[in-house]
């Protein structure tokens, strides 16, 4: 009964890091139809925003809040990767919208050039540029409309514009002198330390379980009720779901698809980033973090079926539960007398990289059967 | 572009053969051995290029694990090689096999210690392989991205098996061949990696022929139908289950040779050849040299590989940079690839590309039509 648990979860932990991490790829690809594949590098920049936040409060100032800097950094990983997906979106995705493979390589060089990114460029002057992007793609939206009207548009993104620039590169400043690790260009990994109130373990039903592990878990929960809750009770989330059924149609009721395509892009990216905390509390932070589950998250999104959250769900636990059985042998000690060749077999497969081995096989294996998943979405096109 | 062939002018073909044929001559006379190996290296992979041109210029399937097929072609030629090298290690096996306790050719390495059939088997594997992937996807109807994905799951499927494998294929390490013999002579030397030249740029040459031929009269026509539009090919009476299966073997093979032409110059085949990043490289040298046109491919996998490894001797941190932005230029702004935009947009028009100059429009063209087809 134990060793179930035990196993369970495990599993279940396995199984969050994915369903967090291939949330936001639901969403975008699921809603939108766009393969991101910088999707891995925006939880790379929630990773790294972690790592500045958690600096960053190392400040004297910010000293006495230290502990609390994993719930903030949450917030600004959300956002910092919101933004940047925000700005993919308005330059290069959306001039590419109902050809996917297209976007898929233009994904591919940006997540090429974003992990460059943190590799050559200072941290400090990354966060100064981040801020200065949502200052100026934010700044202008926020103005009441009167104002807007009375001044010429134009200049008056431009203005906003070279405001950014100015505080971005004064935050970047203020940023590098104060924080020292943040000033050097490096591409080693960092990493990111835990508060003390997230060491250790939890014991439950005489099992312990790491207490970062189930900060993973509540990050998932609560990522995913929001988000549902945001798709099936807000104004915003009915849209999304009516350009997600019928484009034309829900445009030419009055829908703005431009800004329901920005906010399904956001809200996804940003979610990278929210999977991005998680991943860092996991091992450390170096610019090919993401790189490491993209695979995995597309595997959850194809398996759950596209659209659908329920299926993405089941399939990111179904996949973490079977990787932990597979990967440790669980069915060995299970049933400990089992006949020779089948033990050898499981023994083969008993470590991390071939239990990847053997769950990328049977999803191969389920597509055989079900070719769009769990839940398949209905329809009668030929196409889809 | 989307219905027809790219149909090259006659000047064009010949300037390019009497460049190629021009620089396969003078290049191991002109060039120092360390660049003429990193050529020939180069042209190899412009065979896996030109694969990937006929799955995905003229089929329209982005195949992202080429990788797997190119490394299979690598493996097989280092084995036989590191086989027929063996003689004086214990148990007349390869040494790796020593350091972890393997006493015995694991069984089914032992067909590989006939030439003959490392010479097939280095097209024929990656080609059944490929075979079974494409069958297997293609008769449940997965196609695009779902398609994509699954081959990159595959791709890492093979990694993983490739890496953590120590006692069959020496995991991680891979298989070296630098140090084998090859008809009694070094294959890492000097002579032998200038004969390799010459064989993988006539090998290239038979390759793009080979490829012309497929391309061309109607079966070629069936994959650009499958390509532009798949339900009218199957309304239309043909199986395209059939005709995809067998193109992406092709494929498949035509990775397989140059992935083993690739290990041989390069002295080393290991798992790093089924990384992901690698595969989606062999996508763009086509994008980038035009897909759909063969030649695009070629030149595409020769110049950009030579453009990397310049840009990394003197910056290596900048090529990523540049070669990310490659990707998000050619897919914006030149989808045809260089190729493409010389024969059919063509330079004229470089002003209407930013904005500055448009084109009169006086009626909408099929193209636009198409693209709204797909959206629904």
């Amino acid at each position: 009964m134990e060793l179930l648990l035990d196993s369970l979860f495990n599993g279940v932990a396995i199984g969050s890091v994915l369903l967090v991490a291939a949330l936001g790829l639901a969403i975008v690809f699921g809603l939108m139809g766009v393969i991101n594949l910088a999707h891995g590098e925006l939880m790379m920049l929630g990773a790294y925003t972690t790592y500045v936040t958690q600096l960053i409060f190392k400040l004297p100032i910010l000293k006495p809040f230290y502990n609390s800097y994993i719930i903030v950094s949450i917030f600004l990983a959300f956002i910092v990767s919101g933004v940047v997906g925000i700005l993919l979106e308005k330059t290069i995705i959306r001039k590419l919208y109902g050809s996917p493979l297209e976007t898929l390589l233009a994904t591919w060089g940006v997540s090429l050039i974003l992990q460059q990114f943190v590799r050559s460029v200072p941290l400090a002057y990354g966060t100064g540029l981040v801020i200065s992007l949502l200052i100026g793609l934010f700044l202008p939206t926020t103005f009441p409309s009167k104002i807007k009207e009375s001044i010429n548009l134009k200049y008056f993104k431009f203005s906003s514009w070279i405001f950014a620039a100015l505080t971005g590169v004064l935050t970047g400043n203020v940023i590098s002198s104060s924080v020292s690790k943040l000033s050097r260009a490096s591409a080693r990994n960092v990493d990111v330390t835990a508060p003390s109130w997230m060491r250790g373990q939890v014991e439950i039903i005489g099992t312990a379980f790491p207490k970062t592990r189930l900060m993973i878990i509540v990050i998932t929960l609560i990522s995913v009720i929001a988000i549902t809750l945001f798709l099936n009770q807000s104004a915003w989330g009915m849209r999304i779901r009516a350009v997600t059924q019928n484009r034309q149609m829900s445009d030419c009721l009055g829908i703005s698809t431009e800004k329901v395509d920005i906010i399904t892009f956001g809200i996804g990216s940003g979610l990278a980033g929210v999977a991005g905390v998680a991943v860092s509390l996991l091992g450390s932070v170096g610019p090919n973090v993401g790189g490491n589950y993209i695979v995995g998250c597309f595997m959850v999104v194809v398996l759950g079926g596209v659209g659908n959250l329920l299926g993405t769900v089941l399939a990111s636990f179904g996949i973490g539960i079977m990787t932990d059985l597979i990967g440790a042998g669980r069915l060995l000690s299970i049933w400990p007398d089992m006949p020779l060749p089948l033990s050898n077999t499981i023994n083969f497969f008993a470590t991390t990289s071939m239990a990847r081995v053997m769950i990328f096989a049977l999803i191969v294996i389920f597509l055989q059967f079900k070719p769009t998943g769990l839940f398949p979405q209905k329809g009668r096109m030929v196409e889809n | 572009m989307s219905l027809s062939k790219i149909k090259f002018d006659k000047k064009i073909v010949l300037s390019f053969w009497i460049i190629l044929i021009a620089l396969i001559i003078a290049a191991p006379t002109l060039l120092p051995v360390f660049r003429l190996n990193l050529l020939g290296r180069y042209l190899s992979l412009s065979i896996v290029a030109l694969g990937v041109d006929l799955i995905w210029g003229y089929t329209g399937l982005l195949s992202l694990g080429q990788g797997i097929f190119f490394a299979l072609g690598g493996y097989c030629a280092a084995m036989y090689l590191q086989i027929t090298s063996s003689s004086e290690f214990p148990n007349n096996i390869p040494e790796f096999f020593a350091l972890y306790g393997v006493e015995k050719l694991p069984f089914f390495w032992e067909p590989f210690r006939s030439p003959v059939f490392t010479f097939f088997s280095i097209w024929i594997i990656p080609a059944l392989v490929a075979g079974l992937i494409g069958f297997l996807v293609f008769r449940n109807r997965i196609k695009g991205v779902y398609f994509s994905i699954l081959t990159q799951a595959s791709l890492l499927v093979f990694f993983n098996f490739f890496n953590g494998q120590q006692k069959l294929i020496n995991g991680t390490n891979g298989l070296k061949t630098d140090v084998t013999q090859l008809f009694g002579q070094m294959v890492g030397s000097e002579s032998m990696q200038r004969i390799f030249f010459w064989i993988t740029a006539i090998l290239v040459i038979i390759a793009w022929f080979f490829a012309k031929w497929v391309v061309k009269g109607r079966f070629g026509n069936i994959l650009i139908g499958i390509r532009d539009d798949e339900p009218r090919v199957r309304f239309t009476g043909y199986n395209p289950v059939i005709f995809k299966t067998i193109i992406f073997s092709i494929a498949g093979g035509l990775a397989g040779i140059s992935g083993a032409l690739y290990t041989v110059q390069s002295g080393i085949v290991s798992p790093q050849f089924m990384t992901v990043p690698f595969s989606i490289e062999m996508v763009i040298w086509v994008a980038v040299g035009g897909r759909g046109t063969l030649l695009g491919a070629i030149l595409g996998a020769v110049f950009i590989n030579y453009a990397k490894s310049l840009v990394s001797e003197a910056l290596p941190a900048s090529w990523m940079f540049i070669q990310g932005g490659l990707f998000i230029l050619v897919v914006t702004a030149l989808p045809e690839g260089v190729l493409g935009w010389i024969q059919g947009d063509s330079p004229r028009n470089l002003l209407q590309r930013f904005g500055l100059k448009r084109k009169i429009e006086t009626y909408p063209s099929l193209e636009v039509n198409n693209k709204e087809v797909e959206n629904e």
